[in-house]
């Protein structure tokens, strides 16, 4: 299978409008649906099935809302944790206050009050900018954070914080959370939601609402004079990214784990985040589940590897290095390849573009 | 003018560039504006009339490019009042700019780096789109007809101004004639009345200007576009302008069709200082 | 009713009623203030020489705690560890203008910042995997009787802190006034180009620069380490100097010091007073909101230069 654009006319702007152009990668997409909803599920084992398929695309679908925050509309945000807790939240709230609601209706809402929340914390960004909006999005991280842990009703006064997602079914009796849920159905659960997520992002991005806000990302005084006007492009950033980062946090408290408390969502869950698509790609869908992947997996990677060195009990030690390694790795990616993984693979692509000749 | 037209084929007006240059576009109504203790324009005056080429000159720091932003919005001038057709604005915003049709490319270009050339043309008609963002995340009914409709009136700009070759070319890794080009393109999709250049030929070698003024002119006449622009190269400003105003400190020094300011003593002592017996 | 009583109310008949308990709460809050804003002046030397945003300042300061203490446990005199622990420092500013902020220049702010934050994570999994984490005490001879000033019961630990900062800061501002170093400095923080051009070499600076940033952390994390014990908590306050920083201005020594006494005082008297009516621990967020809020109105802060912003 050669990567080519030979012979493929797109004759009207429809065609070459469309949301993958060309040939190759529509096929290439087709692969990956292909895998993910039939190879994956008819394999892996439910370990992998719970504990890394179901992280990786929640933390997939909030690093696609990062990205649309930060890689697209240039507004570095670290309250990526606050907003996820939002959507864990509202979700679980929700949930228990109206337990007739079917749980799509609940995550969408999540969605959408985590939106509300982020347009809140996003208005100081019409007046500042870069590291002063960063220092802004902290306050959401920690302020979120403590109202969840500290406001008894935020957890229906459970004595100890935990919040347990209800169980819930889609289609009658397939139930996607609670103890009854299969992970087999938790997994499909998921998958379709962020496939349908990602999909819609990548279109947004590429239309005029996208444009907007690469532009005001890219030169943001220029974007006011052709009409764009920041605080509604920066705004509508803010919300549609909480939107996203909402519905990851609701998946993550009812599909992935089941209970969770405010903490699960600290400050290091956001740096966890912005490093999946530094790594992965500032401003691409598949570079935020290239750079997830790499994340979700760089622990187990290594706790094996410490593993078969015979350093069993070094679990602090794995943590450790974790840290130091991520580190390492986004310094790296921000001097050799800012664009991250998915650069290397529309290099890739380059190469294979023109091969067998070297240019 | 004639030697500039002369040598820029595709013009055949250049014998007789007879257009409707009509009522008075905008009037700047005895504009000031001071950055702290600076003052940049001084009780500026003038008009641009609908259909003309204005140029703006005068030394570096005269206060023309503030003159620009105050125009699109950017900047509040502290006194005076701009009257866009008639109606005295209260105050000009750069949303309000753009809506009514004021279009502008900058001195130093202000292209958006990261995107690719087509994405940048595209980006001028933003306000001419509709379609709300679950449309377009669905990319269904008018996103995808708006989206259609404009990329198509996008390529007769591209075509326009012969930049198809480049049209999926990020911007940051063209030549800067080309990007002066693009800029432009992105204005003209605005489908502007009043295009504002600020030095579009700035830095340019002979055969890049000779283009740059072959376009500009085509949009004056072909568009009916009413232009007004900045620019130091003086030959360019005498050829194609039909009026010339000139900034000296912040203040109106002159203001008349090429001939008049040419010969103006108060402009040759300006610019070519006084003399001194 | 009584919420709005126990809020707006409540509270300032309290310290009505015991002005000296006030007294002592809010000291106690400068006192933390002064750690903050030995941080943030960290932050603003480097801000100032290098437009870089050090998102890893708090890092540094629990970095250098950690080796201090470290040496110390494994039996140095104290002496020698201090040399040590500032050859460390000295190493670190070292490498991080070698192989961060050099391949780094000119590339926008945002992505310095970015690689900052990379380096906060490198620092803090670096200093731990070497010295664990577990909680070191750190013990220098600081002396911690609580002293009468008056009736106002002080913790003399909290008046050698002060002491140590206002020297540390005059000695900064002696520096940068009167060396040539100093002078040098200055140039690059107003216009890197134009320093180059006079041939001020900019990586010398940078790598200077970054030394005393190291150790004005190492002085921040020796006097926290002292009250709090060495771990890897300082990080996270230490992240409190960003509010600091925004209240006082990214470029102003005197703005991180009175930021500093703002937000350690503000987010004690907060606590004390409010916290217990609306849950309690709201020191975790008080500075930072306080900071968004000060952004609304002043986002160039108390003494930060105000942007013009040119097209």
């Amino acid at each position: 299978m050669i990567y080519r654009e030979t012979g493929q006319f797109r004759t009207s702007y429809a065609a070459d409008q469309a949301i993958f152009p060309i040939r190759q990668d529509r096929i290439g997409i087709a692969v990956i649906l292909l895998i993910a909803f039939v190879v994956i599920p008819a394999t892996a084992s439910q370990y992998w099935l719970e504990t890394i398929m179901l992280p990786f695309l929640i933390y997939g679908l909030a690093a696609v809302g990062l990205n649309l925050l930060t890689g697209y509309a240039g507004q570095l945000s670290l309250g990526t944790g606050g907003f996820m807790a939002t959507g864990a939240f509202a979700a679980y709230k929700l949930a228990t206050a109206f337990p007739e609601l079917h749980i799509v209706v609940v995550l969408l809402l999540a969605g959408l009050i985590t939106a509300g929340v982020g347009i809140l914390f996003g208005l100081p960004s019409l007046r500042i900018k870069g590291f002063y909006l960063a220092v802004a999005t902290l306050a959401a991280q920690f302020f979120l954070l403590w109202l969840y842990n500290r406001v008894p009703w935020f957890t229906n006064y459970s004595a100890s914080g935990v919040i347990s997602a209800p169980p819930r079914a889609i289609f009658g009796e397939v139930y996607v959370t609670g103890f009854e849920a299969k992970p087999l159905a938790k997994y499909f659960f998921v998958l379709s939601a962020v496939a349908l997520l990602a999909l819609l992002a990548k279109n947004m991005v590429r239309l005029k609402i996208g444009r907007a806000w690469m532009a005001i990302r890219d030169m943001d005084i220029a974007a006011e004079i052709i009409g764009i006007r920041p605080l509604t492009t920066k705004l509508s950033a803010f919300a549609i990214s909480s939107f996203y980062c909402g519905i990851a946090g609701a998946l993550w408290a009812f599909a992935y784990t089941g209970s969770v408390e405010a903490l699960a969502f600290d400050i290091n869950v956001s740096f966890r985040v912005l490093f999946m698509i530094i790594i992965g790609g500032l401003g691409s869908i598949l570079g935020s589940f290239l750079g997830a992947g790499f994340i979700v997996l760089l622990p187990i990677f290594l706790n094996n590897a410490l593993l078969s060195l015979g350093l069993a009990e070094a679990v602090a030690l794995a943590s450790h290095i974790e840290f130091m390694i991520m580190g390492a790795l986004i310094i790296f990616f921000l001097i050799v390849e800012p664009h991250g993984l998915n650069r290397l693979w529309q290099i890739g692509k380059e190469k294979l573009r023109r091969w067998p000749f070297p240019y | 003018m004639n030697e500039v037209l002369a040598t820029s084929p595709g013009t055949q007006t250049a014998v007789a560039r007879k257009r409707d240059i009509g009522e008075v576009l905008l009037q700047v109504d005895n504009i000031s504006l001071r950055f702290g203790g600076v003052q940049a324009l001084a009780q500026v005056s003038f008009d641009i009339r609908k259909g003309e080429i204005r140029a703006i000159i005068g030394p570096n720091g005269a206060g023309k490019s503030s003159m620009l932003n105050v125009i699109n919005g950017f900047y509040q001038p502290q006194e005076g009042s701009l009257i866009w057709k008639g109606r005295r604005l209260r105050k000009m915003r750069p949303h309000f700019a753009a809506k009514e049709g004021i279009a502008r490319t900058f001195q130093n270009i202000a292209l958006f780096k990261g995107m690719s050339t087509l994405d940048n043309i595209m980006t001028g008609r933003i306000l001419k789109m509709r379609a709300s963002f679950l449309e377009q995340a669905f990319y269904l009914g008018r996103a995808r007809r708006e989206e259609l409709e404009n990329r198509a009136f996008v390529e007769r700009i591209i075509d326009f101004l012969e930049i198809q070759h480049i049209r999926h070319v990020p911007v940051g890794k063209l030549p800067y004639g080309l990007q002066k080009r693009v800029e432009l393109a992105r204005a003209l999709a605005m489908e502007p009345e009043l295009l504002l250049l600020d030095e579009p030929m700035a830095g340019m070698n002979l055969e890049e200007k000779e283009d740059m003024v072959r376009f500009i002119l085509d949009v004056n006449e072909e568009y009916g576009t009413t232009i007004a622009l900045i620019e130091h190269d003086m030959s360019v400003v005498m050829d194609i302008s039909d009026r010339v105003v000139v900034l000296d400190y912040g203040r109106v020094l002159a203001d008349g069709t090429p001939d008049e300011v040419r010969n103006d003593p108060a402009v040759i002592e300006a610019y070519l200082g006084v003399q001194h017996d | 009713m009584d919420t709005l009583y126990s809020i707006f109310v409540e509270p300032f008949r309290q310290i009505a009623e015991a002005p000296l308990f006030f007294f002592e709460v809010l000291i106690g809050g400068l006192a933390a203030g002064v750690m903050y804003a030995l941080v943030a002046l960290g932050f603003v030397l480097i801000f100032k020489a290098s437009g870089v945003f050090n998102f890893a300042q708090g890092a540094m300061v629990l970095f250098a705690a950690l080796f201090f203490v470290g040496f110390i446990d494994l039996g140095l005199p104290i002496w020698l560890s201090l040399i040590i622990t500032v050859m460390v420092m000295v190493a670190l500013a070292f490498a991080i203008e070698r192989v961060v902020l050099r391949p780094l220049v000119n590339q926008a702010p945002i992505i310095l910042f970015m690689a900052t934050i990379g380096i906060t994570f490198f620092l803090d999994g670096f200093g731990q995997t070497i010295w664990g984490s577990d909680v070191r005490r750190l013990d220098i001879g600081i002396p911690e009787d609580p002293i009468f000033i008056g009736d106002m019961l002080l913790n003399s630990f909290d008046l050698f802190a002060a002491a140590v900062c206002g020297v540390l800061v005059a000695g900064l501002a002696l520096f940068f006034q009167y060396t040539p170093t100093g002078r040098a400095l200055r140039a690059v923080a107003d216009d890197h180009q134009a320093a180059l051009t006079v041939g001020i070499p900019l990586n010398v600076i940078w790598t200077i620069v970054w030394t005393v940033a190291g150790l004005v952390g190492l002085v921040a994390g020796v006097l926290w380490g002292a009250k709090l014990g060495v771990q890897f908590n300082l990080a996270l306050i230490a992240l409190k100097a960003l509010p600091v920083l925004i209240l006082g201005g990214f470029t102003s020594v005197p703005g991180a010091i009175v930021g500093g006494l703002i937000i350690g005082g503000g987010e004690k008297v907060a606590e004390v007073y409010w916290g217990p009516v609306i849950g309690g621990a709201i020191e975790d967020w008080f500075a930072y909101m306080l900071a968004m809020v000060f952004l609304l109105f002043r986002p160039e802060g108390l003494f930060g230069e105000k942007i013009i912003e040119r097209v």
